[in-house]
């Protein structure tokens, strides 16, 4: 088979299962789960032969246009580069862990069927966003996630926070699409076409004309599907989904379709000065806040969705530093390592029986009754915080040495100020990092208190599926980063010295600090009890998550927060902590701005449709009812009555035809 | 003769049926009227069919074979006429024709038995409103 026949096998296997899986799921469930986890293990492999073949050389283009559509042609076009087929693998390799993964989770749902099915559907969406070469097919694959995101997110829709997350994640996408579409519209329209290939020569030969407002338009749309400052507030809420989606979803692949989506068309991004610094300040902003936010949840879910969002913002900003490897290079390696943190902090829920890191920090002995879950999560927090050597530290100094080297004036690809602002916070970030890992590790795995439950041991699928993406969160960085600029852009990816050793300084700083705050509060523990636990802990772990997401805000007030003064994040952020735990209102800001007038709007259109234009209905039927009224009284039922009338009508009309007929 | 005579005769004969129809209570009696005001139209017929026949030559004499229509007409509907009569009063008890007000509007009939039933009904209501109206 040719290349360009493998590359269209990848996207279109995932997608005949998820077909298949619909239609098959009542009828033979013993095929749902082959029919989950084959085609997308097929796809993997594919992958993997589509990348081995095309080899980080010359990209494979093929393109094939269906039908004509006036103006501008959309054509269906493949685009295989060495971001493509990285990135490709990486999709499938999670896409297939969570696939597996997910068959123990949710071993006892009743709708696992048409949930495996919408993970097919997402990674084929996905892997066709990966390999399009045409802007309009990319975007449906952009929009399919979406949708199966706002299908996934409201799994458990039995509880409101999730059926609430599922519509903020939907129109909060949304919002960034409208302006992405039109953006893209703008863009072809400079361009004469939706090829990436014939755009990225235009914007090479200076033929935009309007390259800051395309990029600030094409940017809305990135900030909302990635996740980042200020349409990042969907992604927390998020979580409220079954832990494979958010590990799937929220984490690896659809969050970074955005991130993705820059580094294809980084081009016109540079060619634009004020677009790269807004992409910087959006970064930076994004990274600081989320890494604040981070160290006040409550939730283990909701801390790794924060990260996620900052780790999503080192990519912008390497991007916004003009560096498209080092932000690749991120991607992947942040890829691995959250996933195999979601996945993680599933098998802790279903073993805890809660998602609060308060009642889990006064549970003795946890790490033993998970023994995987705490190997492998130590291996994803180091990767998370940057720790040499595991894969997070080489992919993270690259960002953080192309910021230096964009600062320092060492490369004209983009504006100064972009390299300041992304290295600046990059560093701040990576201390708040490493001391929201540090925060996360002690209290999930050195609680103090009553034993641990044991519910038995976990599933296999559960915890094989750990080491397997162990291995590249430890090993993915230090082995690739001298063969990866081949893929790339060529552009070296090695740590620099200062960067590496500052970064490497900053989080170890964080670690400690963190460590003896916690040693400070920790005895606090004792005399503060706290806890709820779900209500069905030998039930599977979709059950027992659903349960402690649903008994989350009962118990504590509030989704994100749990009123424990052991917890370190509050010693560290003092006075900061009410307002990171809430995301530094940014939602009740969004309500105030944009819900309560839009529910205010509605109300009055609600309020005009019912009394104002029903009364004018109900007024034009009201006149013909008391005419009818008035003549039925008519009807009296003598006959005599109706002769007379009769007769009457007679004479009037012989004399009025007497009258015409004499002319008088 | 003068055609003026036939024409005041039938005028008052037709008005005397008008009358009739108009103001008698009993359904016979509104029948026999209705036959008056045929009977002055027959009239007319067999008037104007000799005036024409003396001033333009119509030698066909429709206006009598016309009336001889009529009068078959008018021999098949007294007859049904009566029928029905003597049918209403059968079940009803009356052939007054003010009592026979089905047909008016917000009268609920349900089978004849129970139609009859509100007819007396409105009939006591009626004569009760008459009593407190001439009290």
């Amino acid at each position: 088979m040719t290349t360009t026949t493998l590359a269209v096998l990848v996207p279109l296997l995932p997608f005949l299962g998820a077909a298949a899986g619909l239609l098959l799921g009542r009828t033979a469930p013993g095929f749902v789960r082959p029919l989950a986890v084959l085609p997308t293990l097929a796809s993997l492999v594919l992958a993997v032969l589509v990348a081995v073949r095309q080899g980080g050389h010359q990209a494979i283009g093929a393109a094939t246009e269906l039908t004509p559509t006036g103006s501008i042609p959309i054509e269906l076009a493949l685009y295989i580069d060495g971001f493509a087929a990285l990135v490709a693998i990486l999709v499938g390799v999670v896409a297939t862990c969570v696939q597996i993964y997910s068959t123990g989770y949710l071993r006892d749902d009743p709708r696992y069927p048409s949930y495996a099915a919408l993970v097919s559907l997402f990674t084929s969406a996905m892997l066709l966003v990966v390999y399009s070469g045409d802007l309009i097919v990319l975007l449906v694959g952009w929009e399919i996630m979406g949708i199966c995101s706002y299908f996934l997110v409201g799994h458990y829709w039995e509880t409101p926070e999730a059926r609430a997350a599922s519509i903020k994640a939907f129109l909060v996408t949304k919002l960034g699409d409208v302006p992405f579409l039109i953006g893209l519209f703008a863009l072809a329209t400079d361009a004469g076409s939706f090829r990436i290939t014939k755009v990225l020569g235009t914007v090479a030969s200076g033929g935009l004309d309007h390259p800051t407002l395309i990029a600030l338009l094409l940017l809305a749309g990135v900030a909302g599907k990635s996740a980042q400052f200020p349409l990042h507030t969907w992604l927390p809420d998020a979580m409220a989904g079954p832990t494979p989606v958010s590990a799937l979803i929220h984490a690896a692949t659809m969050v970074a379709a955005g991130v993705y989506f820059i580094a294809r068309l980084l081009p016109v991004f540079e060619a634009s000065q004020a677009a790269m610094v807004v992409l910087a300040v959006m970064a930076a902003v994004t990274m600081v806040g989320s890494g604040l936010a981070a160290l006040a949840q409550d939730d283990i879910k909701r801390v790794l969705a924060y990260s996620t969002i900052g780790q999503l913002g080192y990519m912008t900003g390497a991007l916004a530093v003009g560096d498209r490897g080092a932000a690749v290079f991120h991607l992947l390696s942040h890829g691995a390592f959250k996933a195999l943190l979601f996945l993680a902090a599933g098998v802790i829920i279903h073993a805890a029986g809660t998602n609060s890191l308060a009642a889990m920090s006064r549970m003795r002995g946890l790490r033993d009754r998970v023994p995987d879950a705490y190997w492998t999560m130590t291996v994803a927090l180091l990767a998370l915080a940057a720790i040499p050597p595991f894969s997070g530290f080489f992919s993270k100094e690259s960002v953080l040495g192309a910021a230096e080297h964009v600062a320092t004036g060492h490369t004209e690809s983009a504006p100064g100020a972009a390299g300041w602002i992304t290295l600046v916070a990059g560093l701040l970030t990576a201390l708040l990092t490493a001391a929201y890992a540090m925060r996360l590790w002690l209290l999930t795995f050195h609680g103090r208190g009553a034993e641990a439950p044991d519910h038995g041991r976990q599933p296999l699928t559960m915890t094989v599926v750990l080491w397997v993406l162990a291995v590249p969160s430890l090993a993915l960085g230090g082995l690739a980063y001298r063969s990866l600029p081949g893929w790339f852009d060529g552009r070296d990816l090695t740590p620099a010295l200062t960067t590496s050793v500052v970064g490497t300084g900053v989080a170890l700083v964080g670690g400690i600090v963190t460590y003896t705050a916690w040693r400070h509060t920790t005895a606090l523990v004792a005399r503060v009890p706290l806890g709820a636990v779900a209500a069905h802990p030998e039930g599977d772990a979709g059950l027992v998550e659903a349960e402690a997401i649903a008994s989350h805000k009962p118990a504590y007030g509030d989704v994100a927060y749990a009123p424990d003064p052991a917890d370190p994040g509050r010693l560290l952020l003092g006075p900061l902590h009410r307002h990171a735990a809430v995301g530094f209102h940014l939602d009740a800001v969004y309500s105030a701005l944009f819900v309560r007038p839009v529910l205010a709007g509605a109300s009055l259109v609600r309020f005009l449709d019912r009394e104002v234009v029903e009364t004018y209905v109900r007024g034009a039927g009201a006149l013909p009812r008391l005419l009818g009224a008035a003549v039925r009284r008519a009807q009296t039922g003598n006959v005599q009555t109706y002769v007379s009338a009769l007769l009457a009508g007679t004479v009037v009309l012989a004399v009025a035809a007497l009258l015409v007929a004499t002319g008088a | 003769m003068h055609l003026a005579y036939p024409a005041v005769l039938s005028a008052l004969l037709f008005c005397t049926g008008l009358y009739g129809v108009l103001a008698r209570r009993n359904a016979i009696l509104v029948l026999m009227s209705v036959e008056l005001m045929l009977n002055a139209v027959n009239l007319n017929l067999v008037a104007f069919d000799v005036w024409l026949s003396k001033t333009a030559r119509d030698t066909l004499h429709s206006g009598q074979a016309l009336t001889l229509f009529t009068i078959a007409i008018a021999a098949a509907e007294i007859g049904i006429g009566l029928a029905i009569v003597l049918s209403v009063y059968r079940n009803r008890g009356t052939s007054d024709i003010d009592k026979l007000r089905d047909s008016a509007e917000g009268h609920e009939s349900d089978g004849p038995d129970g139609g009859a039933l509100a007819a007396e009904q409105a009939d006591q209501a009626e004569q009760a409103g008459k009593a407190e109206a001439t009290a």
